[in-house]
């Protein structure tokens, strides 16, 4: 059973910033001005500038028995969350209570060690989670079968496939048996198969009277595993419901707001928007979020026409939120203006396959084809940014995606694995496919 | 309004009928050690210490044979440099210098080691510290655990050069147990307070090897405590590895020792325990926002 009431975690946005300030930084500040410093220490409260608040005044109670879903988008506070009830990291303000011995599970293979086995590996990460010699002992067989990695028991696990790796981790981690399971998006790695044999494990251990705390993006899992959820954004909980509703609620929820009104918008140069004039630009996602996850990214388009052109086209670039040009696409030019006259047009980037994350789109009417020399009448730059949520309409999800690994999820590798065949001794070779991660 | 819901209260783990209870909440100012989770935890804590002794030498070619051949080869450079080249080794005319000196970096290399591992151990494992809760201490801890070892197998040589050397042994070796958890001690208290400052300011990576060259020689290591005048050798016992490496010698070897001198240092070395374990628990709470 867990209690929760008002858990609040701020962080000073300097120290976030700078988290390594220097010896020097506070000698020297002390030195110059050590009264200030002293004053403003004794004086610093909550809501001084600088100061961001992680999560705030989020209160709940979850029964013995109970598994919780907990989702929202990145930074609402979910891993925040986590770690204050894991005691990881103290909250700033507010309680919690957790009856019972709790286990929490962030990360998948937390203390592996590179240079020990598999076996020692399993030993150390298990006392690491909180088990006890006797208990990884009797339970060391299970582990293994499992992780089917037998052969590789004595083998140092840093030349384990990174498959292997976290098959041999989320073993362990999945024969934890504390009272309280708190559980960070922990099945977002593995391939297919060995995430469904997870989904089963954590299936398992919901059914076993356990209480779980479960964060994750994939909705089918908290759909499968859970029956309340709770949703936080921005730091606060802003619903605590049945599991559909909440998942309803979180697909619904608008991470970035879109103006689509262009028309009096600043133009580069005063050419711009003389002839033709783009008015209005709406990105015709599927949900208020934004765009699923390889769908169609689809633009609903305004023009205003002082001139009669044919052979119109338009060109689209793509930026991330921090202004940085990632991609562009020009269209076919078979549309027509009309003088005095406005149209609408839709345009749609098929195929895009773009991460998951926040997108500006600049946008110019030309006229010309794509081969020849163009004459440009407008562009709108910036136009408006939209989302594309970690999930694609049929369900698959994209995990743990960040700006690190590019703005394109490209298909899944092939990968052939050629391996000599003990009996034959031909090569044998299958291929595998690579999930994402 | 910073303290509504602050409590100086204590940590959960407090058990309540049969199930234990967790109470989170802010705390502040100085905080206890909880006893009762270091013993329910105590099999991590053995695994730590395993962990560090295991991966020590692994993918050497010597393996642990470097364990043995370490100190050996410092005692030589030792002995052969300040023994001989810099005639140190008239200054000790009651013992063979290899003897005298050994007995000195038993202590000293223990501290100097465990002490330059443990302060980076925990920027060297947040990882650990930003996932998973467990009792802190254990990650220093871990580290000087597994420095113990290596200063069991300098014992047995220590023992092993008395034979060659056919040095008699004092009555007072008794006390060497004693003495080994005094160091221990004293060893703890730095890596708890180095490792807790070196999270937050990261300069104690580069002051803390520099700093402990700089205590060695403020230490009777290479010369008796009788080459300080003897009205300033209290000076020298405010540190408290001075006082620890004198009584190896008199435990050992039966070298006089004055004794005021020696519990300066013992003061010295508890009090060092007692700030490092304190200052460690009150910087503790902010480890896994700051590591």
């Amino acid at each position: 059973m867990i209690s929760a009431e008002g858990i609040g975690k701020s962080y000073q946005l300097g120290l976030a910033a700078d988290p390594h300030a220097t010896f020097r930084d506070v000698l020297v500040g002390l030195a110059k001005a050590p009264f200030r410093r002293l004053k403003a220490l004794r004086e610093r409260t909550e809501e001084t500038e600088g100061t961001f608040w992680a999560l705030r005044e989020v209160g709940f109670e979850v029964e013995a028995g109970e598994v919780i879903g907990i989702v929202g988008h990145n930074g609402a506070g979910k891993s925040t969350l986590l770690k204050i009830l894991s005691r990881i990291t103290e909250p700033t303000e507010g309680r919690a209570r957790l009856w019972g011995r709790v286990g929490s599970l962030l990360e998948v293979g937390t203390g592996f060690h590179p240079e020990l086995s598999g076996r020692e590996n399993i030993y150390l990460n298990g006392a690491i989670l909180g088990m006890g010699r006797a208990e990884i002992k009797r339970k060391f067989d299970e582990i293994v079968e499992f992780a089917e990695v037998e052969k590789f028991l004595d083998t140092p696990v840093k030349r384990y496939s990174s498959g292997m790796y976290v098959r041999l981790a989320f073993a362990v981690a999945a024969h934890l048996e504390p009272e309280i399971l708190i559980v960070d998006e922990v099945l977002a790695v593995g391939d297919a198969g060995f995430q469904k044999k997870c989904l089963g494990k954590m299936g398992e251990v919901s059914e076993g009277g356990r209480t779980v705390l479960f964060v994750s993006h994939n909705m089918g899992a908290i759909r499968a595993l859970t029956k309340r959820c709770l949703l936080l954004s921005s730091g606060h909980l802003l619903k605590d419901s049945v599991t559909e509703e909440v998942v309803g609620e979180y697909m619904n929820q608008a991470a970035v707001n879109t103006g689509d009104d262009f028309r009096d918008a600043r133009r580069l140069s005063h050419h711009h928007g003389t002839r033709i004039r783009l008015c209005r630009i709406k990105p015709m996602a599927s949900t208020d979020y934004g765009f699923y996850f390889r769908d169609d990214i689809a633009f609903e388009v305004e023009i205003e026409s002082k001139i009669d052109a044919d052979e119109l086209g338009f060109g689209l670039t793509l930026s991330d939120a921090g202004g940085q040009a990632l991609m562009s696409s020009y269209s076919e030019t078979k549309v027509s203006g009309r003088a005095g006259k406005s149209g609408r047009y839709r345009v749609t980037l098929r195929d895009t396959r773009l991460s998951p994350g926040a997108y500006q789109v600049a946008m110019s009417i030309y006229q010309g084809k794509r081969s020849e020399a163009r004459e440009i009448f407008d562009v709108v730059n910036p136009g408006p940014s939209f989302a594309v949520a970690e999930f694609a309409r049929e369900g698959e999800v994209v995990f743990n995606w960040s700006s690190a690994l590019g703005h394109v999820v490209l298909d899944a590798a092939e990968v052939e694995q050629e391996d000599v065949d003990s009996e034959g001794g031909e090569e044998k070779r299958r291929a595998v496919d690579v999930e994402h991660i | 309004m910073s303290g509504t819901a602050a409590s100086v209260e204590g940590d959960g783990g407090a058990g309540v009928m049969d199930r234990e209870v967790t109470l989170i909440q802010p705390r502040k100012g100085w905080i206890g050690v909880d006893w009762r989770e270091i013993v329910r935890y105590r099999e991590l804590a053995f695994f730590l210490v395993w962990r560090d002794i295991k991966v020590r030498y692994k993918q050497t070619v010597l393996g642990v044979a470097w364990a043995v051949l370490q100190p050996l080869f410092m005692v030589t450079v030792y002995a052969v440099i300040f023994g001989e080249l810099m005639g140190m080794g008239s200054r000790v005319p009651e013992f063979p210098y290899a003897v005298f000196v050994f007995a000195g970096l038993l202590p000293w290399q223990f501290f100097q080691s465990t002490v330059t591992q443990a302060g980076q151990s925990l920027i060297n494992q947040q990882n650990l510290l930003t996932k998973i809760y467990f009792p802190r201490l254990f990650v220093p801890s871990a580290t000087v655990g597994a420095g113990l070892v290596d200063m069991m197998i300098s014992m047995t040589l220590y023992a092993g050069v008395l034979l060659i050397y056919q040095q008699s042994v004092s009555w007072a070796v008794i006390f060497v147990p004693g003495l080994v958890l005094l160091t221990l001690m004293t060893a703890l208290g730095a890596s708890y307070l180095l490792s807790a400052l070196t999270v937050t300011y990261r300069d104690f990576r580069y002051v803390i090897p520099f700093a402990l060259q700089a205590m060695m020689f403020l230490s009777p290591v290479i010369y008796p405590v009788t080459l300080v005048p003897s009205e300033y050798q209290w000076i020298l016992a405010l540190n408290p590895m001075a006082g620890i490496i004198e009584g190896y010698r008199w435990s050992i070897l039966g070298q006089p020792i004055e004794l005021l001198n020696f519990l300066i240092s013992m003061v010295m070395a508890l009090g060092l325990f007692t700030f490092g374990l304190f200052y460690f628990k009150k910087m503790e709470r902010r480890f896994a926002d700051i590591a």
